[in-house]
């Protein structure tokens, strides 16, 4: 099952968790997850794909719309928990010259607050 | 000549049946002893190419994928029976010129695709494409 499962600000973070595979489905609700939240203001958004080891280039594709949208108010996305086959996809695309990859979740919040 | 091992697989063309691919390619990989990293670079280069062949050929039948064992190379073909291409006309999709811009976020497939694998052919008319990429296997893979 492709799903968020919790989508939760943890001081002025929001840490988005999902499960399943990346697709559009998934790339999608990451983006309607994280709308609600930008416009109250927050600009920091973590994704922790700890429980997704497979992604394709659609799903990740999705994820640029919402880098461009965070630049527009200094905003910052960072992953953490990737599996190396999903690292090395963004890599690949150039999503790590905008993002910043964590090994968990406790690095990138400490990083990012 | 003998024919080599093959797993033949026929998938229609419905949501997320690229998976269906990936799990037979980590059973052919493990066979094959290939690392880790090289099954999880040949599932992530073919869903890219499951992907390309449903959504772009405009088939409307069946994409088959054939897993073609070797003792130094797996060779996978994804074949299409769709309008076909020219590859020479697909763009290199850079980031930068995505970000910030009107251009279409979509378009990694084939970039991806040869990115992880040792080498990508095409063959392409307009009543079909056939999608041939091998990943090569080392000696410490074993």
């Amino acid at each position: 099952m492709n799903k968020i499962l919790e989508a939760s600000l943890k001081g002025e973070v929001l840490v988005i968790k999902t499960e399943g595979y990346l697709n559009k489905d998934l790339g999608q609700d990451i983006q309607d997850a994280a709308q609600e939240h930008i416009a109250n203001g927050i600009n920091h958004v973590l994704i922790d794909l700890e429980q997704s080891n497979i992604v394709n280039s659609i799903g990740a594709s999705i994820i640029i719309e919402l880098i461009e949208q965070l630049q527009e108010t200094d905003g910052t996305l960072a992953f953490c928990n990737l599996a190396p086959i999903i690292e090395k996809t963004f890599k690949i695309m150039g999503l790590t010259k905008y993002c910043s990859c964590y090994s968990n979740e406790n690095d990138a919040i400490e990083a990012m607050s | 000549m003998e024919k080599k091992p093959t797993v033949e697989l026929k998938l229609p063309i419905l949501k997320n049946m690229e998976l269906v691919a990936t799990q037979t390619a980590d059973v052919v990989s493990k066979h094959m002893q290939l690392s880790e990293e090289k099954s999880d670079e040949i599932s992530m280069a073919l869903i890219e190419a499951c992907i390309n062949a449903f959504e772009h050929s405009e088939s409307k039948s069946e994409v088959y994928i054939h897993f073609i064992i070797d003792d130094d190379n797996l060779m996978i073909k994804v074949i299409d029976k769709g309008i076909g291409f020219d590859a020479s006309q697909v763009k290199i999709p850079k980031i930068e010129s995505k970000i910030n811009s009107d251009e279409r976020k979509r378009g990694w497939g084939l970039m991806l695709i040869k990115e992880l694998m040792d080498s990508v052919d095409f063959e392409s008319s307009d009543s079909g494409t056939t999608l041939t990429m091998i990943k090569k296997k080392d000696q410490n893979d074993e």
